[in-house]
């Protein structure tokens, strides 16, 4: 447990930081740029944890999450917008934070402790994950042998998520928006 | 977005550097069962490609490539290649069983039908983040399209 | 010893916090997609973090090695295959996020919710 913790905190310490400078930054382009550091942190995490297949999906995913973000975010007319704050929406924030804490109090004192998983359900996938199937990466045995009813699911959310991206972003003939824009904001 | 692309060296490097990264696609995408890979990194990999591509040189070089129903038909193509090849699993036994010989000589055709699956989510994937981001790039807010009523 | 087993988990949870304080009280809407992003990383941190075996290689097999070997030495590879499709959807999640935004941004002309409630919709 000793010889990956001494860069695993330093790295987790640092995608807090670049979390919360992301969300509590005055302009959208330095949140942009810091919530994709936290994700190349990430990256070197799942290295670090043995998940070398993670790494690569989560740099590239990135770089895509990055480009999107650009798109909509970073404007010519960009002004920096100043958070006032609602009363009910720190309420309500706060109830959640509470929420979190108290069920992470209570599942934390009979989890596994860390580096020392369970393992139950992954040692006769192990086992036989050449012989049943053929294939020496595991991750991909479990992903399309074992569980490959898993991976239709996936790939039926993201055509769901990607056709709701083409609906929206349709352009149909509607008077009332064109009308709504060009009149002065009263 | 504007839609005259970017300047020369940007154009250059990108000459030089869009077939390795199709090629490192096919990799990752063929040799998911030995290597760290697989379908989904592959997949995205080539999407990523392709939008080098539409924003070093500008959307109406890149329609030569693939429009935007181009990356619809190619997304409804990795699906359906993918429920034929678990369909036809059926006929040996069981919904998604591995029905190609698959013996394990951690060469290229030796895991059944997980090469298959891997390339038919590969071209699934990059479809659709492809489709996303030229569905996207053409957005231009206020305009009316009268005919599609 | 006792806190290295937790303080692991403990910075996911905190990082999930970050994000759902970010979801909960901003009234950006890119924040708002800023922070859906950030509980996506927390939650597969954690779930990655829990399949962690201390001194374990990756769930491949090498040219000469025993399964039996790799049973031994590897790290869980179940967490590994679910959260690679949960990275892929949550790239599809944040374009679903991303046309809505922009879809509201050409109705209103603003990002800020507080404006936006009080416009007519």
């Amino acid at each position: 447990m000793t010889d990956v913790l001494p860069v695993l905190y330093p790295l987790l310490g640092f995608m807090v930081i670049a979390s919360v400078i992301a969300i509590e930054a005055k302009d959208l382009l330095s949140t942009v740029i810091s919530v994709s550091a936290a994700g190349a942190g990430l990256a070197i995490v799942f290295l670090l944890l043995g998940a070398p297949d993670l790494a690569i999906t989560e740099v590239v995913v990135e770089v895509v999450s990055m480009v999107f973000l650009i798109r909509v975010a970073v404007r010519r007319d960009d002004t920096t917008y100043d958070q006032a704050r609602d009363m009910f929406n720190v309420a309500a924030g706060l109830v959640f934070l509470g929420l979190i804490v108290v069920a992470s109090v209570y599942a934390f004192r009979w989890m596994k402790p860390f580096g020392a998983p369970e393992m139950t359900m992954s040692r006769p996938y192990l086992e036989r994950a050449f012989t049943d199937t053929g294939a020496a990466n595991a991750v991909t045995a479990v992903l399309l042998d074992f569980r490959a009813y898993d991976t239709l699911g996936e790939a039926t959310v993201i055509f769901a998520a990607i056709v709701g991206a083409y609906a929206v972003l349709r352009h149909v003939g509607r008077k009332r928006d064109v009308a709504l824009r060009n009149e002065p904001h009263s | 977005m504007s839609h005259s692309g970017m300047s020369l060296i940007v154009r250059e490097v990108t000459k030089l550097v869009t077939g390795f990264i199709a090629l490192y696609a096919a990799y990752i995408v063929l040799y998911g069962h030995l290597t760290p890979g697989g379908g989904f990194v592959g997949g995205v990999i080539l999407a990523c490609c392709f939008i080098l591509t539409v924003l070093a040189f500008g959307k109406d070089f890149a329609d030569r490539m693939i429009t935007d129903a181009g990356a619809k038909i190619w997304d409804v193509f990795g699906a359906m290649l993918f429920l034929v090849v678990a369909l036809v699993g059926y006929r040996a036994g069981a919904f998604f069983a591995n029905f190609l010989p698959h013996e394990g000589n951690f060469r290229l055709f030796s895991a059944g039908m997980i090469p298959v699956c891997n390339v038919a989510i590969g071209i699934k994937v990059a479809a659709c983040i492809l489709g996303a981001f030229l569905a996207l790039s053409v957005f231009r807010p206020g305009q009316v399209d009268e005919e599609k009523e | 010893m006792g806190a290295h087993a937790t303080l692991p988990f403990v910075l996911a949870v905190v990082l999930l916090g970050i994000g759902v304080y970010a979801i909960a009280c901003k009234k950006n809407l890119i924040k708002m997609i800023v922070g859906v992003i950030v509980t996506e990383y927390a939650v597969n941190l954690f779930l990655v973090l829990l399949g962690y075996r201390s001194g374990g290689a990756a769930p491949i097999l090498a040219e000469g090695q025993a399964p039996a070997d790799l049973v031994q030495r590897a790290v869980d590879p179940l967490p590994q295959a679910m959260i690679l499709t949960s990275i892929v959807i949550g790239l599809g999640v944040v374009a679903l996020m991303v046309a809505m935004a922009l879809r509201i941004h050409e109705k209103y002309g603003t990002f800020d919710l507080s404006l936006i409630r009080r416009l007519r919709g």
